[in-house]
């Protein structure tokens, strides 16, 4: 022991309660620290790429529109350019939340019986069917998509049963319509849905199923009362991962749909690559942001299970 | 025993100021953004093509020509190598002139090399390039070639009149291409924008310039000079095919396959795209409309602070030889911008020497109009505009 971790014990200690031994209280200091050197990675991670691009962007949304490329950007805190903003793309705000989620809310209905049906009746196909959930994501996004628009083609097999069965028009199509954006949409995030609820109706104890029917409970009062309950943490991290990409994205309104079903993701990238008007295109991301920030945190207040969030 | 005075709250203290202090300097550089421009007389590099035999090049995918049986061989390339002993760097990294432009803004804007010495633009690219100052002047004594065998329609271009700055690498036409299982014959541009048994089944291209370009001739109007109000009333009839539903949607290269597939029966397209479709399917034909087409290239540019500019140039005036010209356009079957290379091209593959999208006739150049070079402000407002209708 040196004299100046003698001389530091000696100098906590007059007349106050007996001293604690050097090495405890060393010890406990560093396990005080340890959690803050395991954030420090991350917290030094948000904040170059979370905190700063927000600040910039937040800056950009704010310069004088008038500006441009050529003769550069002044800053004059030109909060116009939100109002400008909505005024001028409130539709495709909207639009991007109602598709966004009425696409969540198939695939929670698509993703939960099937994720319920893999934890508990595949046996040992289990791992072949949680496998064929994610294989799609062994290619790309962007050739997904462009499959899907195959698949929806006029000429292609979907179009051709529809139009066979009777009332559907002769000249019906999908492709270029809101329903194959959603249809797009869906198929494009179910993943993040089902593995979500995968792992928490997973966990769910069949015992517990058991005692309710043992207590009469008829089937769907058991879901009701039981399963939904204990798998809640799965839904809603399962919207929540599903709802918030499906927001933002801008490929399948491109690829499936037309000018009338484009999202704020597509505003976003024509004002930011082909109009160079990088003020509106961060006010526009900024909204996106907020709008969905909004959502997502009364949702889980009505949700009400802070033990996922 | 630092960590002895550390407590929980220095250490929060700690990283609270250092966030703050991250977050003030990126406020800084958030109180503006100065202006781009460049002048490429001051910003540039001293040229060492003399000592340093290389080159890089930025095209775009499946721009030049590959031996059919090796794919990792391309002879015209492979025999500017062999002549010249420059080592080429050939990159296909241009997918998109605004993509493209994304790359490259902040080295250019700040005067800091891109690591190319050519680089391939369209048209309304090329022009916002030279007119940011981000592109060296070439030296025209270095390109006689390019001096006598540049097509007429390609010189004095409004926005390059001396071609101190761009010469086209390919050329092609923007005109209508129909699938004529799916439709009859389409004319004209009026017959595509309202004719019923079309409805639903048009696309446009989303680059403007070529759409609005057919549609303003159609109006009798003329893209390479016209009034705002001249657009207005063409973005009218635009609109209002696009409010009635006979416009799809707006495509990139996309509507190819789209249109192969006989989901859209007629579209504004490329001549070059069309050829392609028309050898597997001759069914889908490409239509030069009597009021005219739009003529666009690509551009070689020698960007800011490349260091091998002689040695481009080099490569530019060997592209030009009708010979070399003809093997590349026999493989990529754009339009040949060289003046000879018919000729030539009669002993590689007489039939497409005789392919009116390959070498058209004086007919369809002389109606062939090149988009007008726009300033800022105009390219804003009509870009603007144009985004508004086409929904983005």
């Amino acid at each position: 022991m040196t004299a100046a971790v003698g001389a530091a014990a000696g100098a906590a200690t007059p007349g106050g309660p007996p001293p604690v031994p050097v090495e405890a209280v060393a010890g406990r200091r560093r396990r005080r620290l340890t959690p803050y050197l395991l954030l420090l990675p991350g917290g030094l991670w948000l904040l170059l790429f979370f905190v700063v691009p927000s600040v910039q962007l937040a800056g950009t949304s704010l310069y004088d529109r008038s500006g441009s490329l050529e003769t550069g950007y002044s800053q004059t805190f030109a909060f116009v350019n939100y109002l400008d903003a909505i005024g001028a793309y409130w539709p495709h705000l909207l639009r991007s939340a109602g598709y966004a989620g009425i696409a969540t809310v198939i695939c929670l209905v698509l993703g939960y019986p099937l994720a319920y049906a893999i934890a508990h009746k595949a046996g040992r196909w289990r791992t072949l069917l949680l496998v064929c959930v994610i294989a799609p994501f062994f290619t790309t996004f962007l050739v997904r998509t462009l499959a899907w628009k195959s698949i929806l083609s006029d000429n292609g097999p979907v179009v051709g049963v529809l139009r066979a069965v009777p009332f559907v028009p002769d000249d019906f199509r999908l492709l270029a319509t809101p329903a194959a954006v959603v249809c797009g949409l869906v198929y494009n995030f179910l993943p993040f849905m089902v593995l979500p609820l995968y792992a928490s109706l997973e966990r769910l104890d069949g015992r517990l199923l058991e005692a309710a029917g043992d207590l009469y409970a008829k089937p769907v009062t058991t879901f009701r009362w039981v399963t939904l309950p204990l798998s809640m943490p799965g839904v809603v991290a399962g919207t929540l991962l599903t709802f918030i990409p499906a927001a933002g994205d801008y490929i399948n309104a491109e690829l499936l749909g037309t000018p009338n079903q484009y999202m704020v993701g597509n505003v976003i990238d024509s004002a930011f690559l082909v109009r160079l008007d990088y003020p509106q295109a961060a006010a526009l991301s900024f909204l996106l942001m907020a709008t969905i920030l909004v959502m997502v945190l009364s949702y889980v207040r009505a949700a009400g299970t802070e033990e996922v969030v | 025993m630092l960590d002895a005075t550390w407590s929980r709250r220095t250490v929060l203290r700690g990283l609270l100021t250092a966030g703050a202090a991250v977050g003030a300097g990126s406020m800084l550089s958030a109180c503006g953004m100065r202006g781009t421009r460049q002048s490429p007389d001051s910003c540039r590099s001293t040229d060492e093509s003399a000592d340093d035999p290389r080159l890089t090049i930025s095209n775009w995918p499946l721009y030049i020509d590959v031996d059919e049986n090796d794919e990792s061989r391309r002879p015209t390339l492979d025999a500017f190598v062999a002549s010249t002993g420059i080592d080429v760097t050939y990159q296909e990294d241009v997918n998109d002139n605004n993509e493209f432009f994304g790359k490259v803004r902040n080295q250019l804007s700040a005067c800091q090399p891109v690591d190319r010495d050519i680089m391939v633009l369209t048209d309304w690219m090329a022009a916002r390039m030279i007119r940011l100052g981000w592109v060296q002047k070439l030296d025209r004594s270095a390109l006689p070639n390019v001096e006598a065998n540049l097509l007429d329609s390609l010189r004095g271009r409004s926005w390059d009149p001396g071609t101190d700055y761009a010469v086209p690498w390919q050329t092609g036409l923007a005109g209508i291409a129909y699938n004529g299982t799916v439709a009859k014959e389409v004319r004209t541009v009026e017959e595509l924008l309202t004719r019923p048994d079309l409805h639903g089944k048009v696309t446009c291209l989303s680059e403007m310039r070529d759409t609005m370009g057919l549609i303003m001739l159609s109006m009798g109007h003329d893209p390479a000079d016209f009034t705002e109000d001249q657009f207005d009333e063409a973005l009218t009839t635009l609109q209002v095919a696009v409010d009635s539903g006979q416009i799809r949607r707006f495509t990139g290269n996309d509507y190819a396959q789209e249109l192969a597939r006989g989901d859209i029966a007629a579209c504004v397209g490329w001549s070059g795209d069309v050829i392609q479709l028309n050898f597997t399917d001759e069914n889908i034909r490409f239509v030069t409309p009597e009021s005219g087409v739009m003529l666009w290239s690509d551009n070689m540019q020698v960007p800011n602070r490349a260091t091998h500019r002689a040695n481009a140039q080099e490569w530019i005036n060997y592209y030009y030889e009708p010979a070399v010209a003809a093997e590349l356009a026999a493989y990529v079957n754009y339009i040949c911008p060289v003046q000879g290379a018919q000729a030539e091209m009669e002993k590689i593959d007489p039939e497409l020497a005789a392919n009116p999208l390959i070498f058209p006739d004086e007919s369809v150049l002389s109606t062939a109009k090149v988009f007008m070079a726009l300033n800022e402000a105009q390219e804003r407002i009509f870009e603007q505009k144009f985004q508004q209708v086409i929904g983005a």
